[in-house]
């Protein structure tokens, strides 16, 4: 399904993707295709949900503010309560992970007033407490992600 | 360091560039910013570090990496800082942070492990533990299951701020 373009693609373009004019046609002079067939071959990736998009990684914490959120629900509320959950706009990912704690979530908000008023909402309205995990150093260099496509 | 102008553009280009030949034109046209204003503002954000990276972002569980787990290890404060950057070095490591200790939770080092099944990810595991000397730590391992939201996009004008927590 992935042919060696794509893989490529996949690949080696997580990081410093060209900042000029024409990228596409600078990645094409790279591999020694056309500008078309990169493109393309980006338009087959995204169609088929290989990629999220083609853009910037940001890193947390530098405009507005967010954190973390553990819950320990019952699994058999679990699913409503993370429904609850995700319909708020301020919430990012929302994820059920195998332990006690088995909701978490990240919220972001442009203060922490706000911040702060949507975790009350969410205890309210759920009737569960929460445990809030900000970050407080962030170690991770991201310079992408090395997949193994061999098998593909 | 970051203007109005700079979110704006961040905002814009954070929901993907389009797939065009000239992508930041487009983006620029959207905002009434040149072509070349877009391509140095980006440029600048990314030297300064408010762009961590600017590529292609893909889609692990869709290319095969359905494990995904978080590592929490209860690791002594002054040892955090370093650990943390011996950590973050491993190819499958896709996350580290530090966050605060709470009342039921003595963890203070995180770390996120994508890999191809959940046996891959508890054998890259182990070879963290031994490279970076945490064998002593208690630690736990959370294994995502379901997925409730995951959202692309991460800034938004509203919500001014960015994932991950």
């Amino acid at each position: 399904m992935l042919t060696p373009l794509h893989k490529q693609l996949l690949n080696d373009f997580q990081r410093d993707f060209p900042l000029t004019e024409r990228p596409f046609q600078a990645i094409a002079d790279r591999l020694g295709v056309t500008e078309e067939e990169v493109l393309s071959a980006f338009n087959a990736l995204n169609d088929q949900h290989f990629i999220s998009r083609i853009g910037p990684v940001i890193p947390p914490n530098h405009i507005g503010v967010s954190t973390l959120v553990a819950m320990a629900v019952p699994e058999n509320e679990l699913q409503a309560v993370a429904d609850k959950i995700s319909a708020y706009a301020e919430v990012n990912h929302n994820y059920e992970r195998e332990h006690r704690f088995n909701l978490w979530f990240v919220l972001i908000a442009s203060d922490d007033q706000h911040l702060q008023s949507v975790i009350e909402d969410i205890e309210q309205e759920t009737t569960y407490k929460t445990m809030q995990l900000p970050l407080l150093n962030d170690f991770f260099i991201d310079l992408g992600f090395k997949l193994d496509l061999n098998n593909d | 360091m970051i203007d109005a102008q700079d979110l704006q553009l961040l905002e814009h280009v954070q929901l993907g560039l389009p797939l065009c030949s000239r992508p930041y034109a487009q983006i620029g046209a959207n905002l009434d910013m040149p072509e070349s204003e877009v391509i140095e503002r980006l440029t600048r954000l990314k030297q300064k570090g408010l762009i961590k990276r600017m590529g292609v972002i893909v889609k692990h569980h869709k290319l095969g990496y359905r494990a995904n787990a978080m590592v929490v290890w209860n690791v002594p404060d002054d040892l955090v800082k370093q650990l943390g950057g011996h950590i973050s070095r491993f190819e499958f490591v896709t996350l580290c942070y530090q966050r605060p200790r709470q009342p039921q939770w003595p963890y203070n080092l995180y770390c996120m492990i994508h890999g191809k099944d959940k046996a891959t990810v508890l054998q890259q595991l182990e070879q963290l533990v031994d490279c970076c000397g945490l064998a002593g730590f208690d630690k736990e391992i959370l294994f995502s299951r379901r997925c409730f939201k995951q959202r692309g996009a991460l800034y938004r004008r509203n919500a001014q701020a960015l994932a991950h927590g």
